[in-house]
């Protein structure tokens, strides 16, 4: 399972997780960080395949995709 | 945020001053990996000139010289002359690099010293407000161009390699895998350096000359401009005008490196 996050004090809003997500993870929202920008909502966080594109386009460094593994074993 | 930016960044400079979308960040993204990669953060010495991108280091907490407009790689050379041991890299704009500062990287090229010059290259002056730089294109309307620039642009890595840079590549905003795999490259490279970022400008090149300031539609067009060499040689001449040509354009492991030559010839003269 993936687990993705976006800071919000640091994301600007730019929405180029957005255009590159290969899996169409993210998702337009409106809720507004305190600067007043846009956040993206992680809509569908259980097609990430963790390709990592959207933690290396992001011009803020604001996301971060972790891998957690709880599908061993089952 | 990221644990590589936790473990790289100051904190109590950020947020970074760039514009929402500017590719200088991915840039600065695909740096911080390479070093985390690398393990040399200790080693680093990193220099800025003046302007958007040459501002980038200021926020990596390791040691930074912030120099004057162009200026970044005569200081990079007389630091990297006293103490060999670092690892230089320097952070600048296309304006900074071979408009203001062109002569100090023609002849830091020349000299093949052993340093980084990375100039992310967004094809006008952002920061002082849009003006034409030496890498807008031909016919681009600019602030200063409002009829459409009259001039050819130039091409920085042709120049660093007829000026005997020995590792030259040449990678957009729109392939940071591949970026940070090329700084790696740059940074374990003994002799100059020398890697132009293309990437995009929202608020002044993206809204004047491309007329939208939406980074996701300008990373579209980077992209559908770049060419890899390996396709580009295969290509009639007249098809690759005004595109992106990316890729690992020239690589010399062979060429003396200045600081060596400068220490050999200190031995050799208290050898007399």
């Amino acid at each position: 399972m993936k687990k993705i996050v976006i800071d919000e004090i640091y994301c600007k809003g730019c929405k180029l997780c957005i255009d590159q997500c290969p899996k169409n993870v993210f998702e337009n929202s409106s809720k507004r960080n305190p600067k007043g920008y846009l956040v993206p909502d992680v809509a569908r966080a259980e097609d990430c395949i963790a390709c990592l594109l959207c933690e290396m386009i992001c011009p803020d460094m604001a996301i971060t995709v972790e891998v957690v593994d709880d599908e061993k074993g089952s | 945020m990221h644990p590589v930016a936790e473990k790289y960044l100051r904190k109590e400079a950020l947020p970074f001053i760039f514009c929402p979308g500017c590719g200088h960040g991915t840039v600065v993204n695909a740096f911080l990996r390479a070093v985390d990669e690398l393990g040399i953060m200790e080693e680093l010495a990193l220099f800025g000139g003046i302007g958007c991108a040459s501002w980038s280091p200021v926020y990596i907490n390791t040691d930074v010289l912030h120099t004057l407009h162009g200026r970044a790689i005569p200081v990079a050379t007389g630091l990297k002359l006293a103490n060999p041991g670092r690892k230089v890299v320097v952070f600048t704009g296309d304006g900074d690099c071979v408009g203001i500062g062109g002569n100090h990287f023609l002849h830091a090229a020349r000299r093949n010293i052993d340093m980084t010059v990375i100039m992310m290259d967004n094809q006008v002056y952002g920061m002082t407000g849009g003006q034409v730089a030496p890498t807008t294109r031909t016919e681009a309307r600019t602030q200063t161009s409002p009829y459409g620039n009259p001039e050819p642009p130039i091409d920085a890595c042709a120049v660093a390699v007829s000026c005997g840079a020995t590792y030259v590549a040449r990678w957009t905003s729109a392939h940071p895998r591949e970026l940070a795999r090329a700084i790696k490259e740059a940074m374990t490279h003994k002799g100059f350096s020398f890697i132009d970022v293309v990437d995009q400008c929202p608020t002044q090149a993206g809204r004047y000359t491309h007329g939208t300031g939406d980074p996701v539609k300008l990373l579209k067009i980077i992209k559908n401009m770049s060419i890899p060499l390996a396709r580009a040689q295969k290509m009639p001449p007249e098809e690759l005008k005004g595109k992106i040509l990316v890729g690992k354009i020239h690589e010399d492991g062979a060429q003396p490196e200045l600081t060596d030559m400068i220490y050999a010839l200190m031995e050799k003269g208290k050898a007399r």
